[in-house]
């Protein structure tokens, strides 16, 4: 398999993943702000934080008013983190590869394109908001299913799931950090109430509620719920999950040494946690910690199989030669 | 209300489908039939229905604009289908292998022993004046000392009925997989239709390429590595470089992908190191190919390709240097080549061309400047070129100034009432004006696709096919008649 090829495969399936999670993300998000009493919510600044991209956002837009903070997240094309912008980008790096791919996975990855452009008036109302991000989310998974159903295992399929576990986990931790911002002020008294609700919504937003309640028997409790997202060995949308499928893809590949090396430490990492006696702050601080490890992880298949890292390791070693 | 044939009038050109109003041609009726018997509104579904899959298809081709940059646009596609009989077809079938044959002949001779130029059939100043004569390539014997392994040749029907040679294009000619594509379009969209006429299928035509460029492996091997080079994603026919390639189940490499190391052989990066490259089907011009022989700021090529090349480490389809065969001037010489080389008449003619560096042609074209199409030897894309009917005085006067001055630059045509073919338009069915450019295939043997990518121009009166200038495509149809 050529790297450049290998290396749009992952990135394909980053954008692809990467827009369906953000389509939860505001998923989540609408939905705690509908159960959380009026005065105490953040609204919708936070989610710029969790994308990591505040300074971009202020350079274009001046308040964090629901339309502008929407505009961003949805359909602005020159945001980088838009659903929009995602989609453009698993498009051109599909038809980058369209020769590798099922023709029928480039005509879904393509007609999603095509729908998420043709439906923005809908998606821009508060009415047909849900339904558009529902709409992404169930069509990503139509490509997902596509994928896994018509490719042949070998390393092009690799990539495909590393890039997808890679950006699910890093998303999912984001989607955990939207509840953990909306609580800065877990401790008064007003919000107890309404806690299990917000977790309960977090779980939805991931297709995880139904599986919670089937895994761990346990009424909705911020421990357990926690625990579920980060370390649960058979939820497929859990970080620890994740990190486990990209640890059997690489060692299926060649010279898989360095690459193996951080993904263990990333894995040590999550199961190593005490979740259960993290509060909000230190919560959002090991998330962070995790975000780090996951960019190690791509750091490491890129030096390792990318064409851009090759070349760039080439260079260095002429260098060094001469 | 539905298409009416006796208010379809084809004037005087010479249409493809219909005689006269009201009169299909033979081959024609059955299709000519089906259409008057279905509605409009039938009709705008079936529209909608090819214009639909070639959007979810995402059959594309690249523009580039002032405001976005380079964007994919749907491909525009008439569901109308063009028609050749098949006892036609095999004629222009043969001639075109003729012509192809002669041409590689010519090439490897140019490159070699440069016997037509010493036999004063082809005049040696031409040479010197060629654009695409690589110097470096003098000497190379390619595999099967053939060159232009893949052609595009484009015909136009004159209004007599003649179908001429308009040009051969030997460097990196495109719009197979539009042919491919339109037909299945088409499929989804009048089944009906494949099941009443005996249309010839054009579907192999990828293993056929397939099979062409393995021929010409240097290691023999049952499953040579054959890659297809891409200018990369923003070339206006990245989708076709693209959709080749997974057609024959081949890698699709950009230059950057490939390296030349010092045993001058060429590599691909994989994610397991260096691997053997056997054959490039290249889609990237000659000087382009190798910054080490050519721009040496080329970012799309392969430093070391033309010395892998030349070693026989490794064969390039088309070989570099072969568009040495399609300038304007060497055109109006192929009847003299094909003589020389094959002691043959020339089966499928040319357009009549005038050269202007023969005396008593020149004062042809000078005293009928009016009625004459000229074109400079070296411009491709209709620059430079002087369409004389709709030229001013002045325009004629400075061509004739032109021509004087460097007669040797310059050809002249009559201009052709090209043919046309029943066309969806808004208001129902209308005559719209067509050519053919099919593709010749030479290794170790040599095939011609069923037909070939039929080019409209969807504008009312306009000869421009061209898909960047209002053009569109229809699919094409070789039909065995019926006893």
């Amino acid at each position: 398999m050529l790297a450049r090829v290998a290396e749009t495969l992952y990135w394909m399936a980053r954008y692809m993943e990467r827009a369906e999670n953000m389509a939860r993300l505001i998923n989540v998000n609408a939905n705690l702000i509908l159960d959380i009493p009026k005065k105490t919510v953040l609204g919708w600044e936070p989610l710029i934080d969790i994308t990591g991209t505040r300074e971009n956002y202020e350079e274009k837009y001046h308040s964090f008013e629901e339309r502008q903070v929407m505009k961003y997240l949805i359909s602005d094309a020159d945001s980088p983190v838009s659903i929009a912008n995602s989609l453009k980008w698993a498009r051109e790096n599909a038809r980058t590869v369209r020769d590798v791919i099922p023709r029928e996975a480039w005509e879904q990855i393509n007609g999603l394109n095509h729908y998420a452009k043709d439906q923005l008036n809908v998606a821009m109302s508060k009415r047909g908001r849900f339904s558009y991000l529902n709409e992404i989310i169930l069509r990503s998974q139509t490509i997902v299913g596509l994928l896994s159903g018509t490719v042949n295992r070998d390393q092009g399929y690799l990539f495909i799931r590393m890039g997808r576990n890679l950006e699910r986990a890093d998303m999912t931790s984001r989607i955990i950090d939207v509840r953990s911002a909306n609580l800065l002020t877990e401790e008064s008294m007003e919000l107890r109430p309404f806690e299990n609700i917000q977790w309960m919504s977090v779980l939805k937003s991931l297709t995880a509620y139904q599986m919670y309640r089937q895994a761990m028997q346990a009424r909705i409790r911020r421990a357990d719920v926690v625990k579920f997202l980060f370390q649960s060995q058979r939820f497929p949308r859990s970080i620890l999950f994740c990190v486990q499928q990209m640890e059997r893809c690489v060692q299926e590949l060649p010279d898989f040494e360095n690459s193996l090396r951080r993904i263990h430490q990333a894995k040590r990492l999550i199961q190593g946690a005490e979740l259960h006696a993290y509060d909000q702050g230190m919560l959002h601080d090991f998330i962070d910690h995790i975000q780090i490890e996951l960019n190690n992880i791509h750091e490491a298949l890129n030096d390792q199989y990318f064409l851009s890292g090759r070349i760039y390791g080439q260079e260095q070693e002429q260098k060094q030669a001469s | 209300m539905s298409v009416s044939w006796n208010e379809y009038d084809p004037g005087k050109f010479f249409d493809e489908l219909i005689k006269t109003k009201g009169k299909p041609r033979k081959y024609a009726k059955n299709l000519a039939k089906y259409l008057a018997d279905h509605s409009d509104e039938e009709l705008e579904t079936r529209k909608a229905v090819a214009e639909l899959s070639i959007k979810e298809m995402g059959i594309t081709f690249t523009v580039y604009t002032e405001e976005e940059g380079s964007i994919d646009r749907s491909w525009p596609f008439d569901i109308l289908p063009r028609m050749i009989p098949k006892s036609e077809w095999d004629q222009i079938e043969k001639g075109l292998k003729q012509r192809v044959h002669a041409l590689n002949l010519f090439i490897n001779d140019i490159y070699h022993d440069q016997k037509i130029i010493k036999d004063k059939i082809f005049p040696k100043e031409l040479l010197a004046n060629s654009v695409n004569f690589r110097k470096e390539c003098v000497g190379v014997s390619p595999p099967l000392n053939i060159w232009a392994h893949i052609c595009g040749s484009d015909l136009v029907r004159d209004s007599d009925g003649t179908m001429y040679v308009l040009e051969d294009n030997l460097r990196v000619p495109s719009g197979v997989s539009y042919m491919l594509e339109n037909r299945s379009v088409m499929k989804r969209v009048f089944p009906e239709l494949f099941e009443s006429y005996n249309i010839q299928p054009v579907d192999d035509y990828c293993s056929q390429l397939f099979d062409m460029l393995a021929s010409l492996s240097p290691r023999p091997a049952d499953y040579p590595e054959v890659v297809v080079l891409t200018p990369g994603i923003f070339n206006s026919a990245y989708f076709e470089h693209s959709y080749l390639a997974q057609q024959m189940g081949c890698e699709l490499v950009e230059g950057r992908d490939l390296v030349v190391q010092d045993d001058d052989c060429v590599y691909m990066r994989t994610v397991e190191g260096l691997q053997r490259v056997d054959v490039i089907y290249r889609r990237i011009d000659d000087l382009f190919l190798d910054p080490e022989a050519f721009h040496p700021d080329s970012m799309l090529g392969v430093p070391g390709l033309m010395r892998a090349w030349k070693k026989g480490n490794v064969a390039l389809a088309n070989a570099p240097g072969a568009g040495v065969a399609d300038d304007k001037v060497v055109y109006a010489f192929v009847p003299e080549i094909i003589k020389y080389y094959l002691g043959e008449e020339v089966l499928l003619p040319n357009v009549p061309t005038y050269r202007c560096m023969f005396q008593d042609e020149q004062d042809y074209v000078l005293s009928h400047l009016d009625e004459l199409v000229v074109k400079p030897a070296n411009e491709s894309g209709g620059y430079g070129m002087m369409i004389g009917p709709m030229a001013s005085k002045k325009e004629r006067e400075k061509f004739a100034q032109l021509i004087k001055k460097d007669p040797r630059n310059y050809i002249a045509q009559p201009t052709l009432g090209l043919s046309t073919v029943p066309t969806f338009v808004d208001h129902g069915v209308e005559p719209r004006h067509v050519d053919l450019r099919p593709f010749i295939l030479s290794g170790d043997n040599t095939s011609v696709t069923m037909g070939g990518l039929t080019r409209v121009a969807l504008r009312k009166g306009s000869l421009v096919v061209n898909s960047s200038q209002g053009g569109g495509s229809k699919d094409t149809w070789i039909v065995e008649e019926e006893a």
